[in-house]
């Protein structure tokens, strides 16, 4: 067991060091860290003074290998635009991002169990049939046409919501928070619901078809056989076995969510690392876009590896042969 | 001739006649490929064509409504284009772009999973690694890192020049993992069986093994994936048009042209969005039946009873 | 007579794209109370099925299409499912064939035990626990206690088993319904499960089914047998006549196809060709194209199960009849 933890952190940091590896050769091949600091209206002279005093002009790997001791310090370079730590930005930001996927992942998990279940337990009757079309239908829409529906619907024509920006928020301790002021809240709904609405088939057609693969089982027939009452059945006896394989899809899917935010965050203008990662790439502030990339990797091979160990602490068979 | 007859009473054949969804879609999806082909010469005007746009005629509504005018049938754009013609040049975008991805993605895709599955061991491990790492950062992170990039490193004007191929090299890169991991499933299931310790016993070399023998026996679930990464193709499309990281407002994809729209429904402009969104989502959705219907007919285990 | 299980004329059919299908095609049989009795089948013959029609409990599209099940005065099918689930689990049990599928490997055994308890008792969680216990020492688990808070993988196969015969009891029900219950379990583990499983019943007056392919088992644990074949009993009657003494062809294969030790060496006697599946059930006798003894009645009429002058058990043959009566009638000269 110990082995397969200890194998499993080997990997991720591997992956964690090539990711740096690809970011800092873009950064080496695109990215200028003098024009990050001093800015375009700087002479020629005082520019290869400052290349030297960077240590810009050292060996590949010298560079590499000062890049990641300064990463993993909290130092992923100054950000052009900003002119602050890069890394001071992408935190400064991060908050709005992960309240959106926290808002979201709240209505993913409350819509798709009970709507999974209740697929699952009828499969061919009215309701169902709906959802699951209504599914198809939810994959097919982006989710940026989905989140310009919904402020037109509820802005635009409505003027029920705003259409834009986080609202008021609250300063906790450094964390901007749109939690804990009815404006935040409101601005909070569409883009939440938007965000979701990628993600909320997908869940739905997988609790519907792990709950239905349970509810065919040996255990839940005998369970029927033992003359319990249906709901225990089909909340405790079922959906328990469903947990699993839906967490581990689901802690993968965060990479997909994250992509979303990008999109999501450019409809609504709403300040997290999505928008700011594409206000780097239109302002060319590579410093900037190199942290985010890296920041966001870990934050994927953490989770995933989390995912992982999970997955084989429960799964005595993933830890021998160390693969699925 | 024969296979022809064969097919007629297949299995296949007669499920889909039956299945109506499945018709629906597939004569919707004929439909529209049919039009985005013929989209030069079937859409009324022609949106590259800077010399026959005029901005005066911006922003019309469709023509159903006042102040809407017969000559463009969905209303026209921003810059004056009629909607409906670069809707269907749009079209024609994202089937290019979409198709192409596909196929440079199942080409590396099937390349690496023979190799993966059939080598077996730290080759495998190896492989298989990346693919995972990669599929965890999922494809439109990837898609959207990449495009990022090039975009950088380019600079902005000669990537909307080379958008057509980079887009697909893009989308072709960030995708291959689906099929790795899938031809691989089939060639682990595939090279214990009988025929290929035949074909071994024979004295085929692995080479010739792998390509005519196995190779053909892992077409079925390629198939079915293969239509939906044709989906997810074309929404990667949009999503990279819709960031600015695709196809350039002069050549719009349908994706373009739901951003350049988007900032108009404020002031009321609702088709310029609207209707490309629309044709976007019946394509997509058309893929996605078909390929909802293709998984289920060729994967017995599922009884819908 | 006050029977405690009367199944009579049962049938079930299975609602498919292309028409129904029959599975159980008038089956009758009766069990008094404390008495235990073999359903005898291959595969596919439906005894699993009529186990599963008396607690109406058959998978879709399967559903019981005629007949009764007449449980302690009461005829189970036409009640509802309030009603069902009151007598599952606690006056009639179930035990199935594979005790790792079984029980549910995400919760503890002392959670499914208890809930089965509570399900049909206004008992407190305490008293369940007691009972639980008790079960568990009857069907000699050791360390009871600790066992209640592991999981079933946690267990051997044996184990198990003897668990499931537990939750089983733990209503004190009359009647325990037993589907394969050895057939996944290891040969040497087999001998012990059905001897725990005989002292049990014989020692609560339990009732029980057991559904079985296995004749030997069948021979040393019940009283009665019925012999099963596509969908029909063939023959039924006391256990030591049909073993003795069988009437019908089908089961005379089986009783010498069982292997005797007394000749090692030699082949073992088959009934040639195969017991045919429900789409395919020949006009007629179901039996008649492997019949040694088949006459032309048998291709077009299916026997009903009767009384055969001067035997207890009961057949359905028409070519018995005839001869029996043939040699009744030269007796009686």
């Amino acid at each position: 067991m110990f082995a397969f933890v200890v194998r499993r952190i080997t990997q991720a940091i591997i992956v964690m060091l090539v990711i740096g590896l690809l970011g800092f050769s873009i950064k080496q091949k695109i990215g200028d860290p003098v024009r990050d600091i001093v800015g375009v209206s700087v002479s020629v002279a005082e520019r290869d003074a400052l290349r030297e005093k960077l240590g810009l002009n050292d060996p590949f790997l010298t560079q590499y290998v000062r890049f990641i001791k300064n990463a993993v310090h909290g130092d992923l370079g100054m950000s052009f635009f900003f002119k602050r730590p890069t890394l001071e930005v992408i935190l400064s930001k991060a908050p709005a991002t992960l309240e959106l996927v926290f808002a979201s992942s709240l209505i993913i998990i409350f819509l798709s169990i009970p709507l999974g279940i209740y697929t699952a337990i009828n499969p061919r009757n009215l309701p169902s049939r709906i959802i699951m079309g209504g599914s198809i239908v939810g994959v097919s829409i982006p989710v940026f046409l989905t989140a310009i529906i919904l402020i037109y619907i509820f802005a635009v024509e409505l003027h029920w919501l705003p259409s834009y920006g986080r609202g008021e928020t609250v300063n906790i301790w450094g964390w901007e928070s749109g939690f804990f002021t009815l404006d935040g809240l409101k601005h909070l709904i569409l883009p939440s619901i938007a965000l979701s609405s990628i993600m909320l088939p997908l869940f739905i057609r997988l609790i519907r078809s792990e709950m239905m693969e349970a509810l065919e089982t040996e255990y839940v027939k005998f369970a029927w056989a033992k003359g319990l009452s249906r709901w225990r059945i089909w909340f405790l006896h079922a959906f328990k076995n469903t947990l699993l394989p839906v967490i581990t899809v689901g802690g993968v899917q965060l990479g997909i969510l994250i992509a979303y935010t990008i999109l999501t965050e450019t409809v609504f203008q709403w300040q997290g690392m999505g928008f700011m990662f594409l206000e780097a790439v239109e302002r060319s502030d590579t410093s900037l876009l190199v942290a985010y990339i890296i920041v966001v990797g870990a934050l994927f091979v953490v989770v995933n590896t989390i995912v992982d160990i999970i997955y084989g602490l429960v799964n005595p068979t993933v830890r021998i042969t160390g693969r699925k | 001739m024969k296979q022809w007859k064969r097919f007629k009473n297949s299995y296949f054949l007669h499920s889909f006649k039956r299945d109506r969804v499945a018709i629906v879609s597939f004569v919707v999806l004929l439909t529209l490929i049919l039009l985005s082909i013929l989209a030069p010469v079937i859409a009324p005007h022609n949106p590259y064509d800077t010399a026959s746009i005029d901005i005066m005629d911006a922003e019309m509504p469709p023509s159903w409504m006042e102040e809407g005018n017969s000559d463009f049938i969905l209303g026209t754009d921003i810059q004056g284009r009629g909607l409906l013609s670069t809707m269907l040049y749009g079209l024609r975008l994202s089937v290019m772009i979409g198709c192409g991805a596909v196929f440079l993605q199942a080409i590396i895709g099937i390349f690496i999973g023979m190799i993966s599955g059939y080598a077996g061991g730290k080759v495998d491990s190896f492989l298989m690694r990346i693919a995972d790492v990669q599929l965890s950062f999922s494809t439109l992170m990837v898609a959207i890192m990449i495009s990022a990039i090039f975009q950088v490193a380019f600079g902005v004007s000669r990537y909307e020049q080379l958008a057509v191929p980079l887009l697909v090299l893009i989308i072709g890169l960030a995708e291959w993992p689906q099929y790795a991991r899938t031809v691989r499933a089939s060639v682990l299931g595939e090279k214990n069986k009988e025929y290929v310790e035949a074909a071994r016993v024979i004295g085929l070399s692995s080479r010739r093994i792998r390509w005519r023998h196995i190779l053909p026996n892992t077409m079925s679930p390629v198939l079915v994936i293969s239509t939906i990464q044709v989906a997810n193709a074309v929404m990667s499309e949009a999503a990279l048009s819709f960031l600015g990281l695709g196809m350039p407002i002069t050549k719009p994809s349908l994706g373009s042209l739901i951003n350049s729209g988007f900032e108009y429904i404020f002031s009321g402009s609702w088709w310029i969005t609207l209707f490309p969104g629309i044709l976007l989502v019946v394509f997509v959705l058309v893929i996605n039946l078909l390929g909802d219907w293709l998984r289920d007919v060729l994967n017995p285990k599922l009884y819908k009873g | 007579m006050n029977h405690l299980l009367e199944v009579k004329d049962l049938e079930v059919k299975f609602g498919l794209r292309m028409g129904d299908l029959t599975a159980i095609n008038g089956v009758s049989f009766t069990l008094d109370r404390s008495e235990r009795l073999g359903l005898v089948g291959e595969s596919g013959a439906g005894k699993s099925v009529t186990g599963f029609s008396i607690i109406n409990l058959i998978s879709k599209p399967g559903y019981i299409s005629g007949g009764s099940v007449v449980f302690d005065g009461r005829n189970l099918t036409r009640l509802t499912d309030e009603e069902m689930r009151h007598i599952r689990g606690n006056l009639i049990s179930m035990i199935f064939q594979d005790p790792m599928m079984t029980l549910n490997p995400v919760l503890t055994i002392g959670t499914q035990m208890i809930e089965t308890l509570q399900a049909h008792m206004n008992i407190s969680r305490k008293t369940a626990e007691d009972i639980a216990l008790e079960k568990l020492r009857k069907v000699h688990i050791p360390s009871p206690e600790k066992r209640l808070k592991q999981y079933p993988h946690e267990f051997s196969g044996g184990m198990r088993q003897r668990i499931v015969i537990a939750i089983a009891l733990l209503t004190d029900p009359a009647l325990v319904i037993a589907d394969e219950p050895t057939t996944a379990l290891d040969v040497t583990i087999q001998a012990e499960i059905m001897d725990l499983l005989l002292e049990l019943c014989e020692s609560e007056g339990t009732g029980l089914i057991l559904i079985t392919h296995d004749l030997a088992v069948v021979s040393q644990v019940t009283q009665k047998i019925a012999v099963m074949y596509a969908g029909k009993i063939v023959e039924a009657g006391q256990t030591e006549d049909i073993i003795d003494n069988p009437l019908h062809p089908y089961t005379q294969g089986l009783i010498k196809a069982l292997p005797d030790g007394s000749n090692p060496g030699t082949r073992l006697n088959q009934i040639p060709g195969v017991m045919p599946s429900l789409i395919d059930i020949p006009p007629g006798c179901a039996f008649n194209p492997r019949c040694m003894i088949r006459g032309d009645i048998c291709r077009h009429e299916s026997p009903a199960l009767r009384e055969i002058y001067g035997y207890r058990s009961m057949v359905a043959c028409h070519m018995l009849d005839s001869a029996e009566k043939q040699a009744g009638a030269n007796v009686t000269k």
